[in-house]
């Protein structure tokens, strides 16, 4: 077969894309060949599904060209892209769980005799491409009652019903089990080999070398390597991916040896195991300890279990087994209040959902969660509450500095100060912190990197959660990588690095310490 | 100084397009039954707050409406839609009926007009309880419950008056021997005739024992927490299920005590289907009073000026128009808040604009 020969099935070049401050894309390119399955690869942020949004339609690029099947269709719409065969495979399902599946992917373009709905061509039609393309879904029935697995087959279908000969797919395996993805590549390879072309969007080595040809990286907006699979390795992937040139934001010093922490002091959970809302084990039995004075930064790609760590840890989720212990006292089956009563401080990974009320004022922000320390005979003590806010705000210099302006009202980076300000408020022994500087400006992720530190130095046992490799570096005394629920790997700051823990990251290397 | 225009956007600007719309859709009616609007209007208001008998009426109304109205508003608040005010007014009237007939008549005021409204208070907050409990215990969605319960009550209640209780050949029970409420008329004679009554007194207390619980108290702070943010609550040690059945046994409670006005103060006795709908407009009285007790309190003089003024009009209107106009205030109440709101947004968004 003469590859060169041939108009590739998608070309994109030099594509810039602005988002207020953020370039998600620049001068990003891609050129996927007709019947290949086609990586695209980088770190959450690099901008791969910015990408794929413009080459969809969804997104209009600022500059740049779009080619598909050599024909130039800059600035189309997604009509005009479905209409021409590119079709997205959504990665949160649009299905109406109350209809069948083969009304489901009929649906829009309904198969119609005398003005009615033909229910029995449409469950034929289904039927037949089911089989053609080896998606083996049961046409009849509903899809409330498919698994996960399933209902992905199904979005897969129906984007096939549409014609589309370009399928993307936007990380199809972040919400399925392992026999699940493994029927997935069969099922990608046979669309495949029926003359569809296939980009998929991920960032985990291990999917990349099971079931692509080719490799486009992805870093910071930009096109940085282009790879054969067959010539490459996950390292050489996760070197494209992180780049080696990648400055860490402050390095840590002196890092003092790994801690035995004492028994009964600090963060000690043994054989925890969580149950999650789609995985029966979420998290997988974990255990590990943080001592007072450390840092114990946890590593790893969104949705491998650290939601469901934090929510178990906070109280905010029953632990199906294990236990967990602050000070050396079992907290295992405590209120989230019994708590925090008893020395655990929680910045929550999600500010708008968890970690404000957001119509409350700042002053009535700063005392939430400790609202029971701020009464007085059942009434809020509110002299109490504007002292604390008056200092709180003084201090973490939260702006503007009026504590009776709603929450709301402040930016991103304000309001994450004063999450912070309060949970540093507390008496507390252990913090988790969980993505602690996320939607935060620079300076302010400097300002909340030092409290922390200082946290630390005060003898604090913190827990730092974080998405953010290059944060959990910069923070932490020791590191683990979590993946599937487990934790992989843990090992003391100064021998982690970018490169040794994105193979564990991204399961590429496996062995759990827990 | 933000917060103070935040007040007056909201609660203040919203319900007064409101009501200007109302006028102008009324005036717009007025026509077209042939009548002159002025003519009509003023009517109207020499109905209701021209003279002391019709504002007597007014403020007797207006004391049930603040009852469900502040029933609806406190579910609300902990993010609960009570529709069930009407079984629980119904309740709390049958409550304070029964504790009134069961008091010898010798029992002194001091203790039997407490006794009569506490039992108000337990009978609603009961009917209250159950979609409280439902919800927080199974999840049970607390709309539909509230609107069943609203059957099931009013229909116990009709089959235990009309079975048991009731007075040969009507439908409602004996007069009650304690704990009756007396008339403003036996004070101030000019309110001769109508039903006004002490219960007022009672429920002006209540308007501000309620601010005083969402506004200053820590089961208010958290009762609210619950209603803004549920995963938010849960995170700050709020237990969300506790919160809610505790609003909607308050929200129960506080309609029941609606029930006295009718029971103790007005008739005397219960009657079957005395309700007769404030249970339900209390949900408008919430929506324009913006669940603030004060609103309320506004909002229930308003419907009920509205509600007498139909009695006065009828000579030249029907006096269905006021419940035409009622509908068209709820509708823009409804429609004015959020807009007003973003046109607000939108033009200080340009001032600043301009000034960057």
């Amino acid at each position: 077969m003469s590859e060169t020969a041939q108009a590739p099935a998608v070309r994109l070049t030099g594509i810039d894309k602005r988002f207020g401050a953020v370039q998600a894309n620049r001068g990003a390119a891609i050129e996927v060949r007709p019947g290949e399955i086609h990586a695209l690869v980088g770190e959450n942020g690099a901008g791969k599904s910015t990408l794929m949004k413009i080459l969809s339609g969804m997104l209009a690029p600022d500059a740049g060209t779009i080619e598909v099947g050599g024909r130039d269709v800059t600035g189309w719409s997604t009509a005009q892209a479905i209409a021409a065969g590119v079709g997205m495979v959504h990665q949160h399902f649009m299905l109406v769980p109350t209809l069948t599946v083969a009304e489901n992917v009929v649906l829009g373009r309904e198969p119609v005799s005398v003005g009615t709905f033909d229910r029995a061509r449409a469950l034929r039609e289904v039927e037949e491409l089911a089989e053609q393309s080896g998606l083996r879904v049961p046409a009849d029935r509903l899809v409330a009652d498919l698994s996960v697995g399933e209902a992905q087959r199904v979005e897969i279908l129906k984007t096939l019903y549409r014609g589309a000969r370009v399928l993307l797919l936007d990380e199809p395996t972040a919400v399925l089990s392992p026999p699940e993805v493994t029927e997935l590549w069969k099922v990608l390879r046979r669309v495949r080999d029926g003359g569809a072309t296939i980009i998929l969007i991920t960032h985990k080595l291990d999917e990349v070398m099971a079931v692509s040809e080719r490799i486009t990286v992805m870093r910071q907006g930009e096109t940085v390597e282009r790879l054969a699979t067959r010539d490459t390795s996950p390292e050489g992937i996760a070197r494209a991916m992180v780049g080696r040139d990648v400055a860490l934001m402050v390095q840590r010093e002196g890092a003092p040896p790994a801690a035995v922490p004492a028994a009964g002091t600090g963060l000690e959970v043994r054989d925890l195991v969580v149950r999650g809302a789609r995985i029966p084990r979420a998290v997988d039995g974990i255990s590990f300890s943080v001592a007072p004075g450390e840092i114990l930064g946890i590593a790893g790609v969104e949705g491998n279990g650290q939601t469901e760590l934090l929510d178990a840890l906070a109280g905010l989720r029953e632990a199906a087994g294990g236990s967990i212990r602050v000070g050396g006292v079992d907290l295992t089956t405590d209120s989230v209040r019994e708590r925090g009563d008893a020395g655990l401080s929680h910045i929550p990974e999600d500010r708008h959902r968890r970690g404000l009320l957001l119509e409350y004022s700042v002053a009535e922000n700063l005392i939430f969660g400790q609202q029971h320390h701020f009464t007085r005979r059942g009434m809020l003590d509110r002299a109490a509450i504007d002292a604390h806010a008056e200092s709180r705000i003084a201090a973490y210099d939260i702006r503007p500095a009026d504590a009776r302006l709603p929450v709301r009202a402040l930016s991103g980076g304000n309001q994450q100060k004063v999450v912070i300000a309060r949970e540093m408020a507390r008496a507390f022994s252990v913090l988790l912190a969980a993505q602690p500087t996320r939607g935060v400006d620079v300076g302010a992720i400097e300002f909340i990197h030092a409290q922390l530190r200082r946290a630390r130095d005060e003898g604090k046992a913190i827990l730092l959660v974080s998405a953010e490799l290059r944060e959990v570096l910069a923070l932490s005394d020791r590191v683990a990588v979590m993946y599937g629920g487990r934790l992989v790997t843990v090992m003391p700051r100064r021998e982690a690095s970018e490169e040794v823990l994105g193979p564990w990251m991204t399961g590429a290397q496996r062995g759990a310490v827990a | 100084m933000s917060r103070l225009r935040q007040v007056f956007e909201e609660g203040v600007l919203a319900p007064l397009v409101a009501l200007l719309v109302a006028l102008v859709a009324g005036d717009l009616l007025i026509l077209a039954y042939g009548q002159a609007p002025g003519a009509v209007w003023s009517l109207l208001i020499e109905g209701t707050w021209g003279n002391a008998y019709g504002f007597g009426q007014v403020l007797y109304k207006a004391t049930t409406l603040t009852c469900t109205g502040l029933a609806v508003a406190i579910g609300l608040r902990a993010g609960l839609f009570n529709i069930g005010g009407e079984g629980q007014l119904a309740a709390g009237g049958f409550g304070a009926a029964i504790m009134g007939l069961w008091l010898p008549s010798t029992t002194p005021a001091l203790l039997a007009v407490p006794l009569c409204v506490g039992a108000a208070c337990v009978a609603g907050g009961s009917v209250g309880l159950v979609p409280g409990v439902l919800k927080a215990r199974f999840g049970a969605h607390e709309v539909i419950v509230t609107i069943m319960l609203n059957f099931i009550v009013l229909a116990f209640l009709n089959w235990i008056v009309s079975a048991h209780l009731a007075v040969p050949e009507t439908l409602h029970t004996e007069g009650v021997r304690a704990g009756v409420l007396p008339r403003l008329s036996a004070m101030i004679p000019a309110f001769h005739g109508s039903a006004a009554n002490w219960t007022l007194a009672v429920v002006l207390l209540a308007v501000g024992a309620t601010w005083w619980f969402l506004f200053r108290t820590r089961s208010g702070y958290e009762l609210r927490a619950v209603g803004q943010q549920p995963d938010a609550a849960e995170y700050g040690g709020i237990h969300v299920g506790q919160a809610w059945w505790r609003a909607m046994l308050m929200a129960g409670a506080l309609a029941g005590l609606g029930g006295v006005n009718f029971v103790l103060g007005y008739k005397g006795y219960y009657e079957d289907g005395f309700a007769g709908g404030a249970g339900f407009l209390g949900i408008a009285v919430a929506l324009v009073g913006r669940n603030h007790p004060v609103g309320v309190l506004l909002a229930a003089l308003f419907f009920a000026t509205l509600s007498q003024g139909g009695l006065a009009i009828n000579a030249l209107v029907p006096k269905q128009m006021v419940e035409v106009l009622q509908g068209i205030v709820i509708l823009a109440v409804a429609m004015a808040v959020p807009e007003v709101r973003r046109l607000v947004r939108q033009a200080a968004g340009r001032a600043t604009g301009r000034a960057r």
